[in-house]
């Protein structure tokens, strides 16, 4: 059984739902983000998006253009990421799901970043801006190197395209909970209960719910009807605010084990 | 078009899933007015009462005669109402959102053209108008941002990245993904993602049909030469539209050299850059080894875009059109040499088209013949051009 499989096994054993965290690589730098991990890992979070930094974030919100732009300033890299991921691999059994944005994957070369990434550790890739009907050109990359492609779902899809997009999912099934950038909302979208009860009903794979939520109610909330759920631009704030790397990861790791906590009611 | 949405390996749609169905939408609404003989009758209708066509072709004596060589032909595309060639786009595309019963448009702009004649669209059709800006641009093309105003747009500075073109069309792109139902996103030019190069490509495509007929009607043949500037590519691809199926014709898009591509400080995409992903779509892009996108230059703020239309790269690949470049320095000496020859001041964007003209009629013989796509007019680029030669003045110094 591949890692994302054993660890929603795992879960589902212990009565929880997943948590999965998106942090931003390289922000600051590099060597905070494998802490910030590790320590995750073993604070209660269970799957890790790395986010890329790209210079034209497109779906994303101010929190993590920002974010991005100071991983860019840090002079973060695809290839620094890759060798992080294989650090981290050798001292944690986390999942780890590549979060890009194409061009930086385009720009590497599909098929090396595809065997790079298997040869670190890296389980899936989500790339952002590659809807179901560009796939092609990546999944048999992936295929032949053992690693998934976590399809996105949006409150905007209708129900016969979302069953298309799930058809043939691995690892998971990420559910965007509303039409919007990436950002931490004070609220959940009205109809998200029904959304994630049709999806998982035909959904061969978890399905894991994220963006805009901000704190462990929201989190319960959601997860109440999800598989697990996503953390991202809250986690990302507390680092770009914080006074120092080390303050960064101490504060994250609060909010990680709140999380978790609220996840397992 | 190779297969649905892409040109050769160009094209495509890559963008964020929420977008998706919007963009399905979109297509099959356009497939639907693009084959409805009302809509285009509408359409026909207001370019000819509202914009103002058939535009004129020109044939630019004085210019021709200082060059010394081949005949030198201007589609007037600056007579068009709000004084550029976007309209004819713009037109079509709010025709298809009041089909789609959307109520609000959006754009990006860079010059303020695009932007200008999204706003007249919506004060037109009664549209709710967001119009996002860099401020850089904002701050060089000031008149522009007032007559938007004026028009009951608003103007929402984008201050991220080079806060340029590119970083309006992020903005653009991220507002929309949070309200697509109700808003239609009106891109300016032939990139984004299917259907916008095919879409933006048709509505222009009056340019070159009518040019075609034009020269027929004047000469008795086709042109040897048509000339467009290239930045998205939008007033290029309107134009070779009409010559396309014309082999013999050459069909030369004009990038922006800005202070030379063997410096950082251009946007010749196609001449520069290597295929990546932009913006919804796969081209030709300028960028750093790691897939960074990078910020642009040009003097001209419509061609400053790291970017260009992925047809474009297609027709480049197989050989059909020729890009070359202008740098900046050759593009306001362009400027300066067509107001004060012909008594037409060009926008920026299109004096590179013009600049390129000047270099190649010399060499041609007499009894050849070129068009230049005029695109639009230059009052808006006072600021750019008197800040350029003040700079210029000063390394003299």
């Amino acid at each position: 059984m591949n890692r994302i499989a054993q660890t929603f096994k795992k879960c589902a054993d212990e009565k929880r739902k997943a948590l999965v965290i998106f942090v931003s690589a390289g922000n600051p730098d590099l060597a905070t983000t494998e802490k910030l991990i590790v320590q995750a890992a073993e604070a209660g979070a269970d799957i890790v998006e790395l986010g890329v930094p790209f210079s034209d974030p497109m779906a994303d919100g101010p929190v993590i253009q920002e974010a991005s732009m100071r991983a860019l300033q840090s002079g973060t890299t695809l290839v620094d990421i890759i060798a992080m991921s294989a650090r981290i691999r050798k001292v944690s059994a986390i999942p780890m799901v590549l979060f890009s944005y194409y061009n930086v994957i385009l720009s590497y070369g599909v098929e090396k970043a595809a065997a790079d990434c298997q040869a670190a550790g890296i389980d899936a890739w989500l790339t952002v801006d590659v809807p179901f009907e560009e796939s092609a050109e990546i999944v048999p990359h992936l295929s032949k190197h053992g690693l998934f492609l976590i399809p996105l779902v949006a409150p905007t899809t209708p129900e016969a395209r979302a069953r298309q997009i799930v058809k043939n999912a691995q690892g998971f099934v990420y559910y965007i909970t509303v039409a919007g950038v990436t950002g931490a909302r004070k609220q959940l979208s009205v109809n998200l209960e029904e959304r994630l009860n049709e999806l998982r009903k035909f959904s061969p794979v978890p399905v894991v719910a994220g963006f805009g939520i901000s704190s462990p109610e929201m989190a319960a909330k959601t997860a109440a009807c999800a598989d697990g759920i996503v953390v991202g631009s809250a986690l990302v704030k507390i680092m770009n605010e914080a006074t120092s790397p080390a303050s960064g990861i101490s504060k994250s790791l609060e909010l990680i084990r709140g999380l978790a906590a609220a996840l397992k009611k | 078009m190779t297969q649905k949405g892409h040109y050769g390996i160009y094209g495509g749609q890559y963008v964020a899933e929420t977008l998706m169905p919007a963009l399905t939408e979109l297509e099959a609404a356009y497939i639907k007015c693009k084959n409805d003989p009302a809509f285009q009758k509408e359409f026909n209708e207001y370019l000819i009462d509202y914009v103002g066509r058939a535009s004129p072709l020109y044939h630019a004596k004085r210019l021709s005669d200082r060059c010394g060589g081949a005949a030198i032909y201007l589609k007037r595309e600056d007579l068009n109402h709000t004084g550029a060639h976007k309209v004819n786009n713009t037109l079509g595309q709010a025709l298809l959102a009041k089909f789609m019963g959307k109520k609000r448009l959006i754009a990006e702009t860079g010059a303020g053209m695009h932007g200008v004649a999204t706003a007249t669209v919506a004060a037109l059709f009664g549209f709710e108008c967001e119009v996002f800006m860099g401020s850089e641009d904002i701050r060089r093309q000031a008149p522009n941002v007032q007559r938007m105003l004026t028009l009951g747009a608003k103007v929402t500075p984008v201050d991220s990245g080079s806060a340029t073109l590119k970083d309006a069309m992020n903005e653009a792109l991220r507002n929309w993904i949070s309200t697509v139902e109700n808003t239609f996103y009106v891109i300016g030019t032939v990139a984004g993602p299917h259907p916008y190069p095919e879409m933006v490509r048709d509505f222009q495509s009056v340019i070159g049909k009518e040019a075609r007929e034009q020269i027929l009607e004047k000469t008795g043949r086709l042109p040897d030469e048509v000339i467009a500037c290239v930045g998205g590519g939008s007033n290029a691809m309107g134009i070779f539209a009409g010559f396309i199926e014309d082999k013999a014709v050459k069909l030369i898009g004009v990038e922006a050299g800005g202070q030379g591509i063997d410096t950082a400080y251009h946007a010749a995409s196609i001449n520069a850059g290597r295929v990546g992903v932009l913006h919804g779509s796969k081209s030709y892009l300028l960028q750093d080894k790691h897939g960074q996108v990078n910020q642009t230059h040009s003097v001209s703020a419509g061609l400053d875009y790291p970017g260009v239309g992925p047809e474009h790269s297609y027709l480049n690949d197989i050989g059909r059109a020729e890009y070359t470049v202008i740098n900046d320095k050759e593009a306001i000496e362009a400027f300066d040499l067509l107001s004060r020859l012909e008594g037409i001041i060009p926008a920026l964007e299109s004096s590179h088209a013009i600049a390129e003209a000047m270099r190649r009629a010399p060499s041609m013989s007499k009894d050849k013949i070129i068009i230049v796509n005029l695109s639009g007019r230059g009052d808006k680029d006072m600021q750019s051009v008197l800040e350029f030669k003040q700079q210029m003045a000063a390394e003299v110094k």
